[in-house]
């Protein structure tokens, strides 16, 4: 056994990479409560503090603190760097994005005219050096995708019926195995990656195989970059860490390298807690390590993903606002032998938000079981009723299908690590689809031609098989362009801006996923649902198209545990989905889908009309699979066994829920709230639930926060919208508005 | 199988009994309190009919978030208006095993004839009532609700006598229940019982105010502002309340 790893159990993972193996044959259980945990070491404190000044005059100068004009970003653009003025002596885990903390690097290679415009957004001059350099020189992702996009392409992404799309921003949703830096050291994953490079093809150069040859090329020269990054700040990683100190930063210096070279939409770190605890334990049996001690190695790396910058154009800030970098980070689930994987570093990640406060990132997940320990879950349920921090996601219907060692690779979406990699595809907006349907293609806000010219409805009462039949042409439509819009996007990503050092911590011999997506859902639904069952009138505008609707009567609503509607919900993920997976998908990738809108939901709704469910023009709709807004009747539970009712197999890229729960409402003191948001857990999760983001505090704070966002207790107030976490005061007025008109579940 | 007047149901009780309850809402109610915050439940006008299976079959769906202390809450209007109906649905929910429940003023309560042996049976089906002391003032609490307070008190004594587990809730209400005088003398009635295991003191709000103007009722209390934090620790500390 290798001089490193002493002490540790032995196992397959000395003769491969099986960081799975590593983490069952050692881990330790931990099925205590949260006593055993230390608050901030002096060094953390002024850490903290420092970064919160500097956050404080980010907030200030708009949102951006410093901006990088002239360097291009990679791995080694930058010498070391520390977030303390005074240099790396407080700092356990070192290392920087760019020369100085919350500075947003220049990343030209997903497009050179977002870099620019990002620069110019925030009020600085693009250099005309790289702005030549990437027009004349160079091409970006940007421009391949936009070289290739065919006429009805074009349309369909102006009319916002398919909208999101990574083809002006990095993919991301990557999630790099770090732990493999720390566990085998870079020159055993060098050689391990040359030896898959000796054995791809026999000679004959396909597409496939030369590709493959250059990209394993691509992540030997990271690994290579990695190793010289370290040096800078002092460390030697090419062989494994020896201590828990050197596990952190050997699995920092991966995800450094990672948030250098991509600024994707999601830039997960994964599921490193159970792993690291492992260092942390040996230390701890050894006495060279304490558990204060160990408590700061953790708070230092989780301030260190607190810190994840990236220059954005307003666009996105639209779609994704709050400045998310989805730095998801899980915790606990179950292993496949039926042992918890709950370990005290599990507490001590969560821990980070008494010790350092609430905070967006890193985007904390809890793969939650109800057979977690019960010690575990009210610690969980605590932390979420005091910080709004934590989004739980259900390891009883994930485990089956990725086994016991995948990450969430931005919201809601599993991924098994180090063995998978993630083709994100934004959504599609079936919402507008169904008025295609119903006026034969036609844009409803654009009155133009974007759809096929099926023939329209024509009758002024809505009839449900009608509309069912139209639906479903038009989303058979939809369904292949949308595939087919990301096949070019991925083909040119893959070209223009390869994530080679993430794909160097992944095997060579990858699964792929293609991660399409559903907004509008639930307006669909409830707009099926009035069709069906109560009367719906369409009034049409000079044109003969329909701008409006009238609904005379009653009808069932997706939200209330009503078989009526929801089997109209469980029907159209399945529709769709069926109608996704018919068509070619690049790299013969696995098509997924899920019921995730983020922010989006704004966006979405204000490019699309009126709808049959009553849901006015330009009006945002429900985020992910949330039931539209007023929908639910019969309170909280019967609005997640609505969701619950979705099958996961048919998203397996997820089904988002958020809801918000005011104190008030969940219970009289602290022990009963805990107690029922368990409750709450157990009985979704137990329900077939997938994903539940659990907010709780009271309308009044959310409008006080809005009309006075200075006062020092907002500053770090965090809250869950769909699939991550944002501070209040960073979201746009429009969505905080939103925000407050669904915070519903709070009266009486 | 008797037929239920059902105004309302609201799937997750978290603070009407023990743990997370399913609270199904029934119509009517003999008293007609100034502050009611559900007056819609003061007629059967807008209620739907359910029987004891259905109201079973949904509630059964949320067993899974009730834990080991959760389940069924039947509250109102007043519930106990529709006492068959009460019977047959909690004999069903005690043989499944789950915990039941009742939010009451107890506003119909006799110690005669008939209706008291069904209140004996029903007991025997209840694992806990919330009760509802808006007064202990005799005359205030007719000017508060219509009514005297005589079968409130009768009724908690019997529920004394039978060491059934009970809940008080006391609503708050400026110039109406808020009296240092009248708090002691309730306290000193609840000290007379044996069975009473949490004291709630639930502060007046405004909130149920829409409501009377859509039902186009007066509401009496439109000058009357929600306690202050000093008044409703001061009713804490009389009723030593949770």
């Amino acid at each position: 056994m290798r001089e490193e790893w002493k002490g540790f159990v032995p196992g397959h993972y000395e003769e491969e990479i099986d960081v799975r193996d590593f983490i069952q044959k050692n881990y330790t259980p931990y099925d205590g409560d949260e006593s055993f945990l230390e608050g901030p070491t002096q060094a953390t404190d002024r850490l903290w503090g420092h970064l919160q000044e500097l956050q404080k005059e980010e907030r200030a100068k708009g949102g951006v603190l410093d901006m990088e004009e002239h360097v291009v970003s990679s791995i080694n653009a930058y010498g070391p760097a520390y977030l303390s003025p005074e240099g790396a002596g407080d700092e356990k885990v070192v290392g920087l994005q760019t020369d100085k903390p919350l500075k947003r690097a220049f990343m030209p290679y997903g497009g050179i005219k977002m870099a620019e415009e990002s620069l110019t957004t925030y009020g600085y001059t693009p250099d005309p050096e790289l702005h030549k350099i990437f027009n004349d020189y160079h091409k970006t992702h940007n421009q391949g995708v936009f070289d290739v996009y065919t006429p009805e392409m074009r349309k369909a992404r102006h009319s916002h019926i398919i909208t999101g799309l990574p083809d002006t921003y990095g993919r991301g949703r990557i999630v790099g195995d770090y732990r493999r830096v720390a566990l085998y050291g870079i020159d055993y994953l060098i050689e391990k990656k040359k030896e898959d490079f000796a054995n791809t093809g026999d000679g004959t150069m396909t597409d496939d195989v030369i590709r493959q040859r250059e990209e394993i090329s691509d992540q030997v020269k990271s690994l290579l970059a990695m190793k010289k990054l370290a040096e800078s700040y002092g460390f030697d990683i090419s062989k494994p860490a020896k201590n828990a100190r050197e596990a952190f930063q050997w699995l920092y210096f991966g995800y450094l390298a990672a948030i250098k070279t991509q600024n994707g939409a999601a830039m997960s770190v994964g599921r490193i807690s159970t792993f690291l605890d492992i260092y942390i334990e040996r230390d701890l049996k050894n006495g060279t390590l304490t558990e204060k001690e160990a408590q700061e190695l953790v708070d230092h790396l989780v301030m260190k993903f607190r810190m994840v910058k990236f220059a954005r154009i307003p666009s996105y800030n639209q779609l994704f606002s709050g400045d998310p970098v989805w730095a998801t980070l899980e915790l606990a689930g179950m292993g496949m032998d039926g042992r918890s994987m709950v370990t005290k570093n599990d507490f001590r990640f969560l821990h980070t938000l008494e010790n350092m406060g609430p905070s967006p990132e890193p985007n904390l997940t809890v793969l939650y079981s109800p057979r977690l320990g019960i010690n575990f879950k009210r610690y969980a349920s605590r932390i979420s009723i005091e910080t709004s921090s934590i989004q739980y996601e259900n390891d009883e219907v994930m485990r089956p299908v990725w086994k016991d060692d995948y990450s969430i690779c931005c919201c809601v979406s599993a991924t098994e690590t180090g063995k998978e990699m993630q083709f994100f595809g934004a959504r599609a907006n079936l919402a507008k689809c169904l008025l295609y349907a119903i006026n034969g293609g036609k844009d409803e806000m654009l009155k133009t031609q974007v759809g096929p010219e099926l023939a329209p409805i024509t009758s002024e009462y809505l009839d449900y098989d009608e509309v069912v039949h139209k639906f479903d042409l038009m989303m058979d439509w939809l369904a292949k362009l949308y595939v087919n819009v990301l096949n070019a996007i991925h083909y040119m990503h893959d070209k223009y801006y390869y994530e080679a050092a993430e794909m160097a911590l992944i095997d060579t011999d990858v699964r792929r996923t293609f991660a399409t997506g559903i907004a509008g859902f639930s307006h669909v639904v409830d707009s099926l649902s009035a069709i069906k069952y109560a009367k719906v009138k369409a009034i049409r505008d000079e044109d003969g198209i329909v701008t409006d609707f009238e609904i005379e009567g009653d009808f069932p609503r997706y939200g209330n545990d009503d078989e009526r509607a929801d089997s109209i919900a469980v029907d159209l993920l399945k529709t769709f989905m069926k109608k996704i997976r018919k068509h070619h998908t690049y790299r013969n990738s696995e098509a997924t889908t899920s019921i995730l809108t983020i922010t989006s939901n704004v966006v979405y709704g204000k490019a699309t009309g009126a709808l049959p469910d009553g849901r006015k023009a330009k009006e945002p709709f429900a985020p992910g699979a949330n039931p539209a807004y007023g929908a639910e009747k019969n309170g909280l539970l019967a609005s997640l066994n609505s969701v619950a009712k979705l099958p996961y197999e048919y998203a397996l890229d997820g089904i988002s829920n958020t809801q918000t729960i005011n104190p008030g409402a969940l219970g009289h003191d602290v022990n009963e709230r805990v107690t029922n948001l368990v409750n709450v857990l157990d009985g979704y999760f137990t329900n077939g639930g997938h994903h539940l983001n659990v907010n709780v505090f009271g309308r009044e704070k959310l409008i006080d926060c809005m009309e006075h966002p200075e006062k020092p207790e907002y500053a770090n107030f965090t809250i869950r919208v769909s699939g991550y976490a944002v501070k209040f005061i960073d979201l746009t007025r429009e969505q905080q508005l939103d925000v407050i008109s669904r915070t519903c579940h709070s009266e009486l | 199988m008797i037929q239920g007047k059902i105004q309302s149901i609201e799937t997750f009780g978290s603070v009407d009994g023990p743990g997370v309850r399913f609270v199904l809402f029934l119509s009517t109610c003999p008293f007609r309190c100034l502050y009611c915050h559900n007056p819609e439940t003061w007629t059967d006008k807008d209620s739907t009919l359910m029987d004891v299976d259905a109201v079973f079959r949904k509630a059964m769906r949320y067993r899974s978030y009730w834990g080991k202390d959760g389940g069924i809450t039947v509250s109102g209007g007043e519930p106990l208006n529709q006492i068959d109906f009460l019977i047959e649905l909690f004999e069903r929910f005690h043989e499944a095993g789950v915990s039941t429940c009742i939010d009451t003023s107890l506003a119909p309560f006799t110690k005669e004839g008939e209706w008291f042996a069904k209140f004996e049976k029903l007991m025997s089906l209840t694992d806990i009532l919330l009760v509802d002391i808006k007064e202990i003032d005799a005359k205030k609490h007719v000017l508060l609700t219509g009514k005297t307070n005589r079968m409130v008190l009768e009724g908690l004594e019997y529920l004394s006598a039978i060491h059934k587990k009970v809940w008080i809730r006391h609503v708050l209400v400026p110039g109406y229940t808020d009296f240092d005088e009248d708090l002691i003398r309730l306290r000193a009635f609840i000290d007379t019982l044996d069975n009473v295991e949490r004291v709630e003191v639930l502060p007046y709000h405004d909130l149920a105010k829409p409501k009377y103007e859509k039902l186009g009722i007066d509401y009496v209390l439109k000058d009357v502002l929600p306690p202050s934090k000093e008044r409703i620790d001061n009713a804490r500390r009389i009723l030593k309340a949770f």
